[in-house]
């Protein structure tokens, strides 16, 4: 499988109830488990059902995702800053596994 | 000569065995949501309340030239506080193999309630998305989106 890469852009600075734009995209497949390959097979469903971001350790925001979603799960969304701090951004594939990106936003 | 009979033959065969498997993927691989299937989803999520259709600015393009990546976008009007806030989005398609394409999950602490993504058409059909409040009301909103080249990989 292409190698599943998380990307995020948070602004690197804000201001105090600043509400700022998070993007983030993960190059993913999303195999709806309905899409034949070459040889008229099959291709199992394997998608990224989960997606979770997290503030300082507290969740914010998460995503139930469904194989209607395109592949290449991408996602903006607000967020107001009020401290300085890290956001960890997590994309549960099905069968557990995880992959992780944080970033930090320093405000005031 | 009976070369030309066996490639005349071999030749039917091909177009019986593509027509054959053209039906069996015609009956195997498309069974659809359906509007009664997702109008049953929201009453679900909504317990049968009506949702207010004011609320919600929906951003979804008319037509959609691929169907593997549509845009869909909405913005609802909310303080997001503790005791005002938008609970959960769900974003439902009627014509798609199964109904839910994705369900936000917001807290107070986003400030603001937008999101977008990206999803799969299989073709032209209805989308709703129901937002649930916290004081347990409901908003809705709904498209027609014409989808030229369907994506659903079959």
């Amino acid at each position: 499988m292409a190698k599943v890469k998380p990307r995020v852009k948070v602004p690197k600075t804000a201001e105090v109830d600043e509400v700022i734009e998070i993007k983030t995209l993960i190059s993913h497949p999303m195999h709806s488990g309905r899409a034949v390959d070459g040889d008229g097979n099959l291709v199992p469903r394997q998608i990224i059902n989960s997606f979770r971001v997290s503030f300082n350790g507290t969740e914010v925001m998460s995503v139930d995702l469904k194989p209607s979603v395109s592949a290449n799960p991408f996602f903006t969304f607000p967020y107001k800053v009020t401290e300085s701090g890290t956001f960890d951004f997590v994309w549960v594939e099905d069968g557990g596994k995880e992959y992780t990106k944080s970033k930090k936003i320093s405000v005031g | 000569m009976q070369t030309h009979v066996l490639k005349m033959i071999s030749r039917r065969q091909a177009l019986a065995y593509l027509s054959a498997s053209g039906a069996s993927m015609a009956l195997s691989g498309v069974a659809l949501a359906g509007p009664e299937e997702v109008a049953a989803r929201i009453n679900d999520i909504t317990g049968g309340a009506a949702g207010d259709d004011t609320l919600i600015m929906l951003d979804l393009p008319e037509i959609a030239e691929n169907g593997n990546a549509v845009k869909v976008a909405f913005d609802i009007d909310s303080p997001m506080t503790a005791e005002n806030h938008v609970k959960a989005v769900h974003i439902l398609a009627d014509g798609n193999p199964e109904p839910d394409v994705a369900t936000f999950n917001f807290s107070p602490a986003m400030g603001a309630c937008y999101a977008s993504t990206r999803m799969r058409l299989s073709k032209t059909q209805n989308v709703h998305v129901i937002a649930a409040f916290s004081d347990g009301s409901f908003g809705s909103a709904s498209a027609t989106v014409k989808v030229t080249i369907g994506g659903c990989g079959g």
